[in-house]
């Protein structure tokens, strides 16, 4: 990884007695573009904004470049921001927009022109550059809302939520847009959302939030197959994981989980050393991970159930079947259509499995 | 016709299209009688005014107070604003509009401005201790000012502006200060504070923010607030007579020693004409700016 960029050191802040952060210790890589993904309550954007400046923390620092930033003005940071509500200044047209801050750093009217053009030919506001902001689109309004990042030729760029107000088709194109300027210009970006997709299409890492705390911090594939928590686990994935709860065994010398009756094998070698018989889990497993019908028959763990409902998604079919007492959502192609009432085979293999302490909540 | 009336209020039960029927219901006609009575009741002191101001005094002893004037009489408007005697000086009232002016102005252009500040750094700019400093201004809203005459006039003295011409544009300020502050504050709390904070990132300081951005997205309730102080200190009476000094009496207290002078006979014309000239301003106020009064309420500017 690049050099440290971005840097919080036991970063809390709390709004009278709540804590809305929790000493969050965070190096973000120059260049690296960094999701901050968690419901909304669980202080990404309070860590955005404690970044950026705009919120005073209560404890830690914040290091940017090598200095402690602590206590400077957003301004001093070297840093850019797009809003959720895009923020443009509504008394001004999209040049006033773009040119304020240049303007407010006083630099000669030539420059802050050719800024402004420059800016607005890379995102496609040029015919637009007289208009107000109430005479815009969203779509537009947001693309005025980066582009006022951009002139300011900042090497970090941190946006709060900025395709929430989008619509969906909007917020796709957009967010390609995002991606590929970042592929263009390499700043260090923090992106503030709860949209698992955004975060997992766009990410270079993924911070998972949730009570002002860091669940886990890793790159898309990792939070998405190796979840820290349970929470990390259900917070992603549509639908989320699968959890059926289960007890550690020995199955023919082999560790192994009882879940209500049936005994799911273990292959992962840690397992056998570090855990005692009996310890209460709870396995988790992907919906697409669960295989159906004759692609079943090559997993280590098979059952059959019937199909208590299922949901066409186009491309993919939703099957609400059970596992132990559970219910169990299965991605499976649309091909394979099975009906409600149908009695299935499925399956899964054993690698493919997460393992959590059912009370901790933590990967095991 | 009524036949015409109730055919047409038949068939409008199956076409929808059709016009509404009319109908004439003792609740309707007491809801009538109420506007007509209330329009008359404000409407006749207004009209008894303007037709008495503009009759010769003779007229005015021969005849009904209700009665239009037989002829359209200019003489007693100009005296009033020219030459009517107020105490010794025999300039009309006109002397007292220009001291309204020299207060009104300033009070206005003053109140305003440091209203705006005061809400926009309570708004945006929250330090701690900022609610309860508001909410001890909002208490100044609700204590008569009355009370605060005596102490003034010692703090006015003791700075040296005790019947002068600042002296009363201070006390002006000093007592607008807590409605003003109220209607910027909660006009920027409207606001969406993610434009103050894009405004930070981008570099703008206190006064750059308040200039730049905050003052042209606050029009609607700058209109407001002007229309409101502005009618308050040019209605004024108490603070003016207190405070101005013989020299700068505004117009209301000149209005008082011209109507309520005991010397002489009363000319009824003139004191009416100088009560109109005096009511004109905050009338005048109010018909070229009710559409902008309205849509500044109406963008949440005084809730509550």
């Amino acid at each position: 990884m690049a050099a440290t960029k971005i840097e919080t050191r036991g970063l809390s802040v709390a709004f009278k007695d709540f804590a809305a952060l929790s000493s969050v210790d965070l190096a973000i890589g120059e260049g690296e573009f960094l999701v901050l993904l968690g419901p909304s309550g669980c202080g990404k954007s309070t860590l955005l904004n404690a970044i950026a400046g705009l919120i005073e923390p209560s404890a830690g620092e914040v290091w940017i470049a090598g200095r402690n930033v602590t206590w400077a003005e957003p301004k001093d940071r070297g840093l850019a921001m797009v809003f959720q509500s895009y923020a443009l200044y509504p008394a001004m047209d999209v040049y006033g927009n773009l040119a304020f801050s240049l303007r407010v750093a006083g630099m000669k009217k030539a420059e802050v022109d050719a800024r402004v053009r420059h800016a607005a030919s890379m995102l496609e506001l040029e015919p637009l550059l007289r208009r107000r902001p109430s005479e815009l689109s969203g779509g537009q309004r947001q693309r005025v809302a980066i582009g006022r990042s951009l002139v300011r030729q900042v090497d970090i760029f941190l946006f709060d939520e900025p395709l929430s107000n989008l619509d969906a088709q909007l917020r796709a194109e957009l967010r390609v847009e995002i991606k590929q300027l970042h592929l263009k210009l390499r700043n260090t970006t923090v992106y503030v959302t709860h949209d698992q997709v955004e975060a997992l299409s766009l990410a270079d890492r993924i911070a998972v939030m949730r009570g002002g705390v860091v669940q886990q911090l890793a790159d898309p594939d990792t939070v998405y197959r190796k979840p820290a928590n349970r929470f990390v686990a259900s917070f992603l994935g549509s639908p989320p994981m699968n959890f059926v709860a289960g007890a550690l065994t020995r199955d023919a010398g082999r560790v192994a989980l009882r879940v209500d009756g049936a005994v799911v094998p273990l292959v992962r070698s840690p397992l056998e050393v570090e855990l005692g018989e009996g310890r209460a889990l709870s396995l988790g497993i992907r919906p697409e991970d669960i295989l159906i019908g004759d692609d079943a028959a090559a997993c280590d763990f098979r059952w059959d159930s019937d199909v208590a409902l299922r949901e066409s998604l186009g491309s993919e079919t939703l099957l609400w079947c059970s596992l132990a007492g559970a219910r169990v959502a299965i991605k499976s192609p649309a091909r394979l259509a099975a009906h409600v009432g149908d009695r299935v085979p499925l399956g899964f293999s054993s690698e493919r499995i997460s393992l959590f302490d059912a009370r901790t909540e933590e990967r095991v | 016709m009524s036949g015409t009336a109730a055919t047409l209020g038949t068939r409008s039960r199956t076409h929808p299209a059709g016009p509404r029927p009319w109908r004439l219901s003792p609740a309707r006609l007491g809801i009538y009688l109420f506007l007509g009575a209330a329009a008359v009741f404000f409407l006749v002191p207004i009209w008894i005014m303007v037709a008495t101001a503009l009759k010769t005094m003779p007229e005015i002893r021969g005849g009904s107070v209700l009665l239009p004037p037989s002829a359209l009489d200019p003489t007693a408007w100009l005296n009033a604003w020219s030459t009517a005697c107020i105490g010794l000086e025999c300039a009309g009232i006109r002397v007292g509009f220009w001291n309204s002016v020299q207060i009104v102005v300033p009070s206005v252009v003053l109140a305003v401005a440091l209203g705006a500040v005061n809400g926009y750094c309570l708004s945006f700019w929250r330090f701690r201790g900022a609610d309860t400093l508001f909410a001890l201004m909002l208490f100044g809203i609700f204590i008569p000012y009355q009370i605060f005459v005596f102490p003034l006039i010692g703090i006015t003295a003791r700075l040296g502006l005790y019947g002068k011409l600042p002296g009363v544009v201070l006390v002006h300020v000093v007592f607008a200060m807590p409605i003003m502050t109220l209607m910027f504050r909660n006009y920027f709390a409207t606001l969406p504070i993610e434009i103050f904070k894009a405004a930070r990132v981008d570099g703008a300081g206190f006064w750059r923010i308040f200039t730049s951005i905050m003052m042209p997205m606050a029009k609607p309730i700058i209109v407001v607030a002007v229309i409101w102080q502005a009618t308050a200190s040019w209605n004024d009476y108490l603070l003016g007579l207190v405070f101005a000094g013989r020299e700068h009496l505004p117009m209301t207290a000149q209005l008082n020693l011209l109507v309520s002078a005991e010397m002489g006979a009363h000319e009824y014309n003139v004191d009416m004409a100088a009560t109109l000239q005096t009511a004109l301003v905050p009338l005048v106020i109010y018909f070229v700016s009710g559409k902008w009064f309205a849509r500044g309420i109406a963008a949440g500017a005084v809730k509550g």
